[in-house]
């Protein structure tokens, strides 16, 4: 089984660990990430105001391709994508107007066919959570982990409808499938500061620091997400965090790819832990994950 | 002229009948009036209209679902604007219509059916199994003090305890018992029997059935008030109610009672540690049009200030805080107890809405933003008390179906006219009043429980009526 993939630029650079254990696990679950061809940046950003239609002519323009190659679906990887993606398909399904300006302006024939899917949530709708737990070969036994879901997974919940908005489940489902232990913190829907660390870095230290302490009181020995931009934000700023709280003690922030992949017995090597700051390897291997 | 037939006695059951007179317009008919009415639902709105049409001359069959009547007010602790105590307001009420010579309490009763027409309805009541035969009983209370069975009290939103057979309060009209099936341990498990034996007067009877009777009126009047929203669902951002010192505004009446289960005390749930810093939030779930309900619950910031008042009155050096959108305080007199609130009782007001509650050892933290100052806030409080919506009580829709009439989307019961007929429905005979037909406070539930006893006193009165269909 092949689905139309869609990976990003992050996950071309900084997250390249996100995608190639992402890829390499749907091998081992059965099913192919096709990439689409000739694809483009997502821009990034869905608009804020109504009347702002050009951020979202690179997405649509993403979808009609997707659509002129053939498929019904698009999955993503990237929290960022899967927003921008899934809310300007709603846009060319339920808004006529502005679907009529963006595709007139991009000359393209588009009226939201496309499913946008995340793999999250092609791994619990399409594969089923309960046969990926017949696949795992090492379960996560005894590795207690904090879903960090972040806000661009979820919200707004009417467009996205992945799960609810203030106490969703898909991730904590998808460990218990690992054989892994989801806790619970209350900080897993709270915001990591996003694109604030490019010019307010403090209020980003600040939201990752709420974070992290939270899932470390919580108990946890790694925090996961399937965000680059929230990767980047609790993992870089641990650093900063420590030198105004010496009493904060650092936890590793990993993709929930990377764990897939080690439950579904893909070497660790191959999975770039080295690009974590924080290193996971030291924990995953007390907690016997690996060996 | 037609004759008049001499009114007999409800309470004898013999049909009371005044016969309609002028038949000559092409619109109207000549019929019988029955001129009893039936008021369902005895909460503060249906008990001013049953005893306005008792001191009227009407006979009124007063119908609740529960054992006793009084509604929400008798969980009530003081009340706005004055501060005077819900129980003095409502006691003489509730008993004085307990005691009208003119008004028939049915309580643990409920609507089935509808037949008929106005001016000769016939309504159909389910009568509940109370498991305890009401003409016997004294209202001794032994039952309940030698009954062994305790648990979580609903009277009480779950606060404080209560025997498995129970009165909902101490003033309670009628002041006779029910037995909580699911609760005794002799309709569940066989072994007990402690409040047969102890009864002096055998009126326990574990083999009580259900039973059905019919009854003729002329008109009906609905006031079947409120329940609050479901929040602890609804609402995971609040805690989902697994945070046991985040209680809603009318478990927090119940703190406030000196009957209530700290007597008055204002220790938290959690662990009955005095609570310091206490934090209220409005509009929780009110006007919130995208997830939960648009309207505004209208009595909530007035009720708020009320529990901040009270709360200061027991805790003198204890920090208040209370997050609102805006003050909405239209009544009489209110304005000033908002203002007095502030200026007085150093209670302090932010303005800007909660995002999170959450757990922080014996804390619970709460994550606002103050948005007169653009700042993001947080408090480690003892306790939280959610302004929650104010919704139509469960079983309203059933009830509507029953009797003809419409509810709105969010399940109030739709009005004929809003600004000139608002106790009138669509259906000639049958009217309404109080917190179904819109939420309100204890004034207007009154005000609009008297307007709806005489806009049935007008229907009944008159001696010629519009040809209806029959319902
Ligand atoms: C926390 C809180 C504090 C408040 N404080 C104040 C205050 O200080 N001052 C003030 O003015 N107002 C206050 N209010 C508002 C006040 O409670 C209401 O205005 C008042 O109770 C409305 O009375 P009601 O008779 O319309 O409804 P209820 O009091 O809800 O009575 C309805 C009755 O109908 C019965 N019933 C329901 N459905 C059926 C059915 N299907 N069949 C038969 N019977 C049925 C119920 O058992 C109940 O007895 C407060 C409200 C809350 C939530
Ligand atoms: S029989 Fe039931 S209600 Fe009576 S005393 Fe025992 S537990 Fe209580
Ligand atoms: S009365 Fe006040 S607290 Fe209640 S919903 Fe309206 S504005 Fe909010």
């Amino acid at each position: 089984m092949k689905y139309p993939y869609f990976p990003g630029c992050t996950l071309y650079t900084k997250a390249k660990k996100l995608d190639d254990a992402g890829r390499e696990c749907s091998l081992k679950l059965g099913f192919e990430l096709d990439e689409l061809k000739d694809w483009t940046c997502c821009g990034a950003t869905f608009p804020l105001v109504n009347d702002q239609h050009i951020t979202m002519s690179g997405p649509t323009r993403i979808l009609a391709d997707t659509k002129d190659q053939g498929n019904d679906k698009l999955v993503t990887l990237c929290s960022v994508c899967f927003n921008v993606l899934k809310r300007t398909n709603n846009v060319m399904l339920n808004d006529e107007e502005r679907r009529a300006k963006i595709t007139d302006f991009i000359e393209r024939d588009y009226h939201g066919e496309v499913e946008v899917l995340h793999y999250l949530q092609l791994l619990r709708d399409e594969i089923g959570f309960d046969v990926l737990k017949e696949k795992v070969v090492k379960p996560l036994e005894g590795l207690k982990v904090a879903c960090y879901y972040g806000c661009l997974l979820l919200r707004p919940v009417k467009e996205i409808g992945l799960d609810t908005m203030e106490d969703p489940s898909i991730f904590e489902d998808f460990i218990r499938a690992l054989g892994g232990e989801p806790i619970e913190f209350p900080y897993k829907v709270e915001c990591c500061g996003a694109f604030q660390a490019v010019h307010s870095m403090d209020t980003a230290t600040r939201c990752s620091r709420d974070i992290l302490r939270s899932a470390k009181n919580s108990g946890a020995d790694v925090v996961i997400t399937t965000c680059p931009l929230c990767q980047f934000n609790l993992d870089d700023r641990q650093p900063e965090i420590q030198k105004s709280d010496p009493g904060f003690s650092s936890i590793p922030v990993v993709y929930f790819t990377q764990l897939l992949a080690l439950a579904l017995d893909l070497p660790a090597e191959e999975l770039g832990f080295e690009r974590n700051l924080i290193d996971p390897l030291p924990i995953l291997k007390e907690k016997g994950v690996i060996a | 002229m037609g004759e008049l037939i001499e009114l007999t006695g409800l309470k004898d059951g013999e049909p009371v009948t005044c016969v309609a007179v002028f038949g000559d317009h092409a619109d109207f008919e000549s019929v019988p009036v029955d001129r009893r009415v039936m008021v369902i639902g005895g909460g503060i709105t249906g008990i001013t209209s049953a005893v306005d049409l008792g001191n009227a001359g009407y006979q009124v069959m007063l119908v609740d679902r529960l054992p006793s009547i009084g509604g929400r007010m008798l969980q009530l602790s003081e009340t706005f604007p004055t501060l005077d105590c819900a129980q003095c307001t409502l006691t003489p009420r509730t008993v004085e219509s307990g005691q009208h010579p003119n008004v028939l309490l049915k309580t643990s009763c409920e609507v089935e059916g509808l037949k008929g027409e106005p001016g000769d309805f016939t309504v159909s009541i389910r009568q509940k199994i109370t498991y305890v035969d009401w003409n016997k009983c004294t209202g001794c209370g032994t039952c309940i003090q030698k009954c062994p069975s305790q648990s979580i009290a609903l009277f009480e939103r779950d606060a404080g305890r209560m025997t498995a057979i129970y009165t909902l309060s101490p003033q309670a009209v009628p002041n006779k018992p029910v037995i909580d099936a699911e609760r005794c341990r002799y309709l569940t498990l066989g072994k007990c029997g402690v409040c047969a034996k102890s009864c002096p007067v055998e009126a326990i009877d574990y083999e009580q059935q259900e039973s059905f009777f019919e009854v003729r009126v002329g008109a009906i009047i609905v006031s079947t008030g409120f329940d609050i929203y479901d929040w602890k669902n609804k609402m995971p951002e609040y805690g989902g109610g697994n945070i046991p010192d985040v209680i809603d505004g009318l478990t927090f009446e119940r703190y406030l009672s000196a009957s209530g289960p700290t007597a008055g005390a204002m220790i938290r749930p959690s662990d009955g540690k005095l609570v310091k810093d206490i934090v209220f939030i409005q509009c929780v779930g009110s006007r919130n049009p995208e997830f939960h309900k648009a309207y505004c619950s209208r009595v909530c910031c007035m009720y708020t200030a009320k529990h901040a008042r009270l709360y200061k009155h027991g805790v003198h050096d204890g920090q208040v805080y209370i997050f609102y959108i805006d003050i909405r305080s239209t009544g009489k007199g209110y304005e000033q107890f908002i203002q007095q609130s502030v200026s007085e009782e150093e209670i302090l007001y932010i303005r800007g809405r909660v995002a999170k509650l959450h757990r922080d050892g014996d804390k619970v933290m709460v994550q606002g933003a103050d948005t007169l100052t653009g700042k993001k806030i947080e408090i480690a409080a003892d306790m939280v008390v959610l302004a929650a919506a104010m919704v139509p009580n469960d079983g309203a829709k059933e009830l509507a179906d029953i009797l003809g009439i419409n509810y709105n989307d969010d399940g109030f019961f739709i009005e004929d006219n809003y600004k000139l007929a608002s106790v009138e429905t669509g259906q000639q005979g049958i009217y309404l009043a109080g917190c179904c037909q819109g939420i309100k406070d204890i004034a207007d539930s009154a005000a609009q429980g008297s307007a709806a006893s005489s806009k049935a006193m007008v229907l009944l009165s008159s001696v010629r009526r519009q040809k209806q269909e029959a319902v």
